[in-house]
């Protein structure tokens, strides 16, 4: 179920700010990030914890899903975080630094000490992962399969540019093989893919531009950092009307091949195979137009 | 454990509160918030139940309220409180 939910943007919070935690279910984001990581100053990491922890008990996030990205495996905050956070219930934890499959499973078996402290049901809290390092990339597929909690990953740029030894640009060639990479060992795993952040807030076209060439390679979606982003990003991930009538189409023949128990499905003398009518389901979900029946091959 | 210096947590940004900490022989909670007439009360409520529960009988607390809303007043006066447990370094 977590796997195939609608995640075009993750909204990173900054998990030591009232204001933004309490208003960001007004934002219209598909998944919101209360971060205890990158946007807080190491002095308050304790009191965004506390924040966050408190937030998640007493607020009511009004059915959005609330992920935490708490610290990485590789300093003890992380296993703090999750002693602190696991227990208040978010949806998912959102893990940095994933770059091996020993991280994966090292929080995996934490949150699941926890489930059962808690009585929490077992498997409840998903996970996505950030991919850092250029091990990381290579390993991809490992990492993304080293616990059943995963339902995505995600490229973290800078930390990853930063190990290339290259610099980040607008065009941004120098992330191409990490984010394919990231793609097919997603797909070969039946998960997610996220793209990293747009970091310029200002620069509407630059984001739009770096969405639809990622929505292109394959991307499910993408990390921000601004509720201003959320528009443009959904825009781009939104079928325009002419491929939501063709994909109206498709699941149309589709359906009534299947009730009259045709082996052959064929639309406008071109013949409709599964991958076909896959896609052409995913453009209605993306569209918000969900089929009733979606076909058995549908992703799970 | 009791509360061995002064300490503070959260921040005069608007919808925190500033939670100031500091050993007494009693408890005392000074509020002070644009909207101390209305919610004054409710905060200086809030703040000392969350004591209570920490098991923090003395103290001497002020509070600046920037409007917060009681899970951010509870999660402030906790770390104000975790914070000034902690021996001094």
């Amino acid at each position: 179920m977590s796997v195939s939910k609608l995640r075009r943007s993750l909204l990173y919070i900054p998990g030591n700010n009232p204001n933004l935690i309490q208003n960001s279910v007004l934002f219209g984001a598909d998944s919101l990030m209360f971060d205890l990581e990158d946007g807080v100053l190491a002095s308050e990491k304790d009191a965004a914890r506390e924040l966050v922890r408190s937030a998640l008990t007493e607020l009511d996030f009004r059915g959005h899903e609330v992920l935490v990205r708490i610290n990485g495996m590789d300093t003890p905050l992380g296993e703090v975080d999750l002693e602190a956070i696991v227990p208040a219930k978010p949806n998912g934890i959102r893990l940095p630094k994933a770059n091996s499959p020993e991280d994966v499973k090292a929080c995996d078996a934490i949150i699941t000490r926890l489930e059962r402290a808690h009585h929490l049901p077992a498997g409840s809290i998903f996970m996505i992962l950030s991919l850092e390092t250029t091990k990381a990339v290579l390993n991809a597929h490992a990492i993304a399969t080293a616990s059943k909690r995963v339902v995505g990953i995600a490229i973290g740029a800078e930390d990853y540019t930063a190990d290339l030894q290259t610099e980040r640009s607008l065009t941004g060639e120098e992330l191409f093989y990490a984010r394919s990479a990231l793609v097919v060992a997603a797909r070969a795993a039946g998960i997610q893919a996220i793209d990293t952040v747009f970091s310029n807030v200002n620069d509407d076209a630059g984001l739009v531009a770096e969405t639809e060439k990622i929505k292109q390679l394959g991307f499910d979606g993408k990390s921000l950092i601004s509720p201003r982003q959320i528009g443009p990003v959904h825009k781009v991930f939104t079928p325009d009307a002419v491929a939501i009538e063709r994909a109206k189409a498709v699941v149309a023949a589709f359906n009534e091949a299947k009730a009259k128990n045709l082996g052959v499905i064929s639309l406008n003398g071109r013949m409709v195979d599964l991958p076909v009518v896959l896609r052409a389901q995913r453009v209605l979900r993306l569209a918000g137009l969900e089929e009733q029946n979606p076909s058995g091959g549908a992703a799970k | 454990m009791a509360i061995q210096r002064a300490a503070q947590a959260g921040s005069l940004e608007s919808c925190d509160a500033l939670i100031q900490i500091e050993p007494a022989t009693a408890l005392t909670i000074e509020v002070k918030s644009d909207a101390a007439a209305q919610f004054g009360n409710t905060i200086k409520n809030t703040v000392e139940a969350t004591l209570a529960e920490l098991g923090e009988k003395t103290a001497k607390v002020q509070v600046t309220d920037r409007g917060a809303l009681d899970y951010t007043l509870r999660a402030r006066v906790r770390v104000a409180v975790a914070r000034a447990r902690e021996a001094k370094s």
